[in-house]
C-alpha cells in the first residue's frame, strides 16, 4: 500500500508540474511536450486505479495521435507568445475567481452523499479490464456499438464529400499518354542550310 | 448462440440497407462514369431489398432483439416501409434535377441511403441510446446533404446553421435523457414507463428533464419557436436535397416522438400535454402568417411544413391511440404531399437556376397543363380543401381534440387552416390566371413524370378511400 501511495504521489506530482509548466514556458513547442507529458503521467495513474484500458486509449489516442498532430500544427503557425501574454496581468483576477468557484463546486458536489462510495475492492492480478469492456461492448451493446461505427463511416464519408475534389491546376502524369508517344511528337528534324 | 440468431433475423432490414449501401459506396468507387446511374439503381435495388425484409420480419414472432434495445412493433414496420418507399420516390424524382446540374454523384444515394438506416434505427429504437444514434446518423447525412452544392454560398450559410442549430439540439436531447437515466436508472423506455407507473411522477426533476427532451424533439421537428433553421435550409439547399429533408426526416420525427414521449413517458402526460399546445399554437400560428409574406416558394413552403408540423403536434399531444393514429397519417399525407410539391419544383428547374420565385409559376397551366394539375391538387391537399385526402387529415386531428375536449385548439386551427389556404391557392392563381413571363421545361425522365402524376392522383384517390389508410394507422398504433 506504501509503495502504491508513493508511486500515486510520484505521479500526481509530475502531472501537476507539468501542468503547470505547459502554461508558463515561453516556446509553445514546450509547452506541447509539456502537455504530453501531463496525459502520459495521467495514464499511469489511471493504470493505478486498475482501468488499463481508459490509461492505454488516453496514451494511443491523445498522446500519440491527437499531440503529434498538435505538434505539426504548432511547428508550422508562426505563434506571436507576446502578444497572446499581453493581457495575463489583466485577466488574473477574472481567472482566479472563475477558478476558485469551480474548486468551490467540486468540493461541494463531492461531498454530497451521491459521492459517498465504499471504497471499491481491488481485482485479482489476472482481472482484465479491457477484456471485460470488450465482452459488454461485444454482447449487450453490439447494436448500438455497430450504429456508433456507421455513423463514423457516414463522418468519413461526408468529409470526403464535401473537401475531395478535381484540382484543375494540378500537374499529373498520363502514362497511356507517355508511352504512346511518337518519336514525331517530339523531335522535329529542321534542314538548314551549311555555313 | 440461438438467441444471437433470432436477432440477426429479427434486424435484418438494417443489416442489409448498411451491407447493400457499403457495397454501392465501394462499386461507385471503382465504376468511373457509370458510377452515378450505377448508385441509382442499385439504391433502388437496396431500398426494394429492405422493403421486402421489413415485411418478412414484421411476420417474426419475437418483439425484441438485442436485449431490448430493437424493437419491432407494427410502429417501427409502417414508419420503415414507408420510409423505404419515400426514399425511392426521392431518388426518382432528385435524379433528373441532380443530372442536369453535373453534381450527379453517388455520394447523394449513398448518403441518402446512409440517413435512412437513421431512420431504421430510430423506428426500431426502444432504448436511448439508439433513439440518440438513430437519430445522429440521419442527422449527420443530413447536414452533409445540405451543402452538397459545395460552390453555392447560400447552401453553406443553411448547413452551417443546420449544423450549429442540430447540434445545440442533440445536447437539448442528450441532456435530458441524462436526467432522466440519472432518476430512473435506465434508458430502457419500458423501464422508464414501469419506473414511472410505480413511483409517481411527482417531481420536478422529472419536469425539467422532460421539457429538455420536447426541446430537442422540437428543434428536431421545426416546431416555432426551434424552426429558425427550417427556412433557411429549405431555401439555401439545392431543390433535389430540400426534397429529401422535407420528406423522410418527417417520418422519423413522429417515430421518435412517439419512441419517446408515448413509449417512454406516458406517465407524464399532463405535463408534456401543456408543453406540446404552446409549440402547436405558436407553429400553426406563425407559420401560416409568416409563409404569406414569402416570395420564395421553397421558403413559403418551409413555413407551411412548420405549420404542417403544428397539426402534427396537435395529433400527439392529445394523448390517446387515436390522436396518435390522426397524427401518423397526417405525417404520411404530409411528406406524400411535400414530395409531390417539391419534385415538380426540382423537375422543373433550369440549368443553372432553380425554379424558387413564386412568380416563376406564371402561366404554368397554359404550357404544361398536366403537371400544373398535379400542383394544383396537392397545394388543395396542402390547403385542406375536400375532394383531395388533405381534408381528411385535418378532419381526424381535430376529431381527436374535440374527443379529447380541447375545442378551443381546434378553433384556432381551423381558423389558421383558413389563413393558409390563401398562400395556397395563390400558388394556384399564378399558374392559372396570369401570363407566363418565361417558360420552365420539365426535364426528361418517363419514370420520374409517371412517379409524380401517381404521387398527384394518389392526394384524390385517397380522398375516396381514406380508411385503409387510416385502419391501417390505427392498427399500428394500437
Amino acid at each position: 500500500m506504501l509503495i502504491q501511495t508513493a508511486v500515486f504521489y510520484f505521479f500526481a506530482g509530475i502531472l501537476v508540474l507539468s501542468a503547470l509548466a505547459m502554461i508558463t514556458v515561453r516556446n509553445p513547442v514546450h509547452a506541447v511536450l509539456f502537455l504530453v507529458l501531463a496525459f502520459f503521467t495521467s495514464a499511469a495513474i489511471w493504470l493505478l486505479l486498475e482501468a488499463e484500458f481508459l490509461g492505454i486509449t488516453l496514451v494511443l489516442v491523445y498522446v500519440g495521435a491527437v499531440m503529434v498532430l498538435f505538434l505539426f500544427v504548432v511547428m508550422m503557425l508562426d505563434i506571436n507568445l507576446a502578444k497572446m501574454r499581453a493581457g495575463f496581468a489583466r485577466h488574473l483576477p477574472v481567472g482566479l475567481v472563475v477558478g476558485a468557484v469551480m474548486a468551490a463546486e467540486m468540493i461541494v458536489i463531492l461531498n454530497t452523499p451521491a459521492f459517498d462510495l465504499a471504497r471499491p475492492r481491488l481485482k485479482a492480478a489476472d482481472y482484465s479490464n479491457t477484456r471485460e469492456l470488450g465482452e459488454l461492448l461485444f454482447t449487450e451493446y453490439v447494436y448500438p456499438f455497430e450504429i456508433a461505427g456507421v455513423i463514423l463511416l457516414v463522418a468519413i464519408v461526408a468529409a470526403i464529400t464535401l473537401t475531395l475534389r478535381k484540382r484543375v491546376r494540378t500537374r499529373s502524369q498520363s502514362p497511356a499518354r507517355q508511352v504512346n508517344v511518337d518519336r514525331k511528337d517530339r523531335v522535329r528534324l529542321v534542314s538548314m542550310d551549311s555555313e | 448462440m440461438d438467441s444471437l440468431n433470432s436477432d440477426v433475423l429479427l434486424a435484418l432490414p438494417e443489416i442489409a440497407l448498411l451491407a447493400a449501401t457499403s457495397a454501392v459506396l465501394l462499386i461507385s468507387l471503382y465504376a468511373g462514369r457509370a458510377s452515378e446511374a450505377l448508385a441509382y439503381w442499385l439504391s433502388l435495388a437496396a431500398l426494394a431489398i429492405t422493403a421486402v425484409l421489413v415485411d418478412f420480419t414484421s411476420m417474426q414472432p419475437e418483439l425484441f432483439a438485442f436485449g431490448e434495445m430493437y424493437i419491432n412493433d407494427p410502429l417501427a414496420v409502417a414508419i420503415k416501409l414507408f420510409a423505404c418507399l419515400t426514399v425511392a420516390t426521392v431518388f426518382i424524382y432528385a435524379r433528373p434535377y441532380l443530372r442536369q446540374r453535373e453534381h450527379a454523384r453517388a455520394e447523394f444515394y449513398i448518403l441518402g441511403l446512409f440517413a435512412t438506416l437513421g431512420t431504421l434505427v430510430m423506428a426500431s429504437a426502444h432504448n436511448f441510446v439508439l433513439v440518440y444514434l438513430g437519430l445522429e446518423l440521419l442527422s449527420l447525412c443530413l447536414y452533409a446533404l445540405v451543402v452538397f452544392e459545395r460552390d453555392s454560398s447560400d447552401a453553406s450559410e443553411a448547413a452551417i446553421k443546420y449544423f450549429v442549430l442540430g447540434a445545440i439540439a442533440s445536447g437539448m436531447l442528450l441532456y435530458g435523457m441524462s436526467i432522466l437515466y440519472g432518476l430512473t436508472g435506465s434508458l430502457d423506455l419500458a423501464e422508464i414507463h414501469a419506473y414511472l407507473g410505480n413511483r409517481g411522477t411527482d417531481s420536478v426533476a422529472l419536469v425539467f428533464a422532460l421539457a429538455f427532451i420536447v426541446v430537442g424533439l422540437a428543434f428536431k421537428f421545426g416546431a416555432v419557436p426551434f424552426h429558425m433553421w427550417m427556412p433557411d435550409v429549405y431555401q439555401g439547399a439545392p431543390t433535389a436535397i430540400t426534397l429529401f429533408i422535407a420528406t423522410m426526416p418527417k417520418l422519423a420525427a413522429f417515430v421518435m416522438a412517439i419512441r419517446l414521449l408515448s413509449n417512454g413517458l406516458q406517465e407524464l402526460l399532463t405535463d408534456w400535454q401543456q408543453m406540446l399546445i404552446i409549440l402547436t399554437v405558436l407553429s400553426v400560428v406563425f407559420g401560416n402568417v409568416i409563409a404569406i409574406a414569402q416570395s420564395n416558394i421553397k421558403r413559403m413552403l418551409a413555413y407551411s411544413a412548420i405549420s404542417h408540423i403544428g397539426f402534427i403536434l396537435l395529433g400527439i399531444l392529445s394523448g390517446s391511440a387515436f390522436g396518435y393514429a390522426a397524427a401518423l397519417f397526417y405525417t404520411v399525407i404530409y411528406v406524400l404531399m411535400a414530395a409531390g410539391t417539391f419534385g415538380v419544383l426540382s423537375l422543373l428547374a433550369q440549368p443553372g437556376r432553380d425554379l424558387d420565385r413564386l412568380v416563376d409559376l406564371k402561366g404554368l397551366g397554359s404550357y404544361n397543363p398536366w403537371f400544373a394539375l398535379i400542383m394544383l391538387l396537392l397545394m388543395f391537399s396542402m390547403a385542406g380543401v375536400p375532394l383531395t385526402v388533405g381534408f381528411y387529415a385535418k378532419l381526424y386531428i381535430l376529431q381527436s381534440l374535440i374527443h379529447d375536449g380541447m375545442l378551443w385548439l381546434a378553433i384556432l386551427a381551423i381558423l389558421m387552416s383558413v389563413v393558409g389556404a390563401f398562400y395556397y391557392l395563390r400558388v394556384v392563381k399564378y399558374m392559372y390566371f396570369d401570363d407566363a413571363d418565361e417558360q420552365f421545361r420539365l426535364q426528361r425522365s418517363p419514370l420520374a413524370h409517371t412517379v409524380l402524376s401517381v404521387n398527384g392522383l394518389l392526394v384524390v384517390a385517397l380522398f375516396i378511400f381514406p380508411n385503409a389508410l387510416l385502419n391501417y394507422c390505427m392498427q399500428v398504433l394500437n
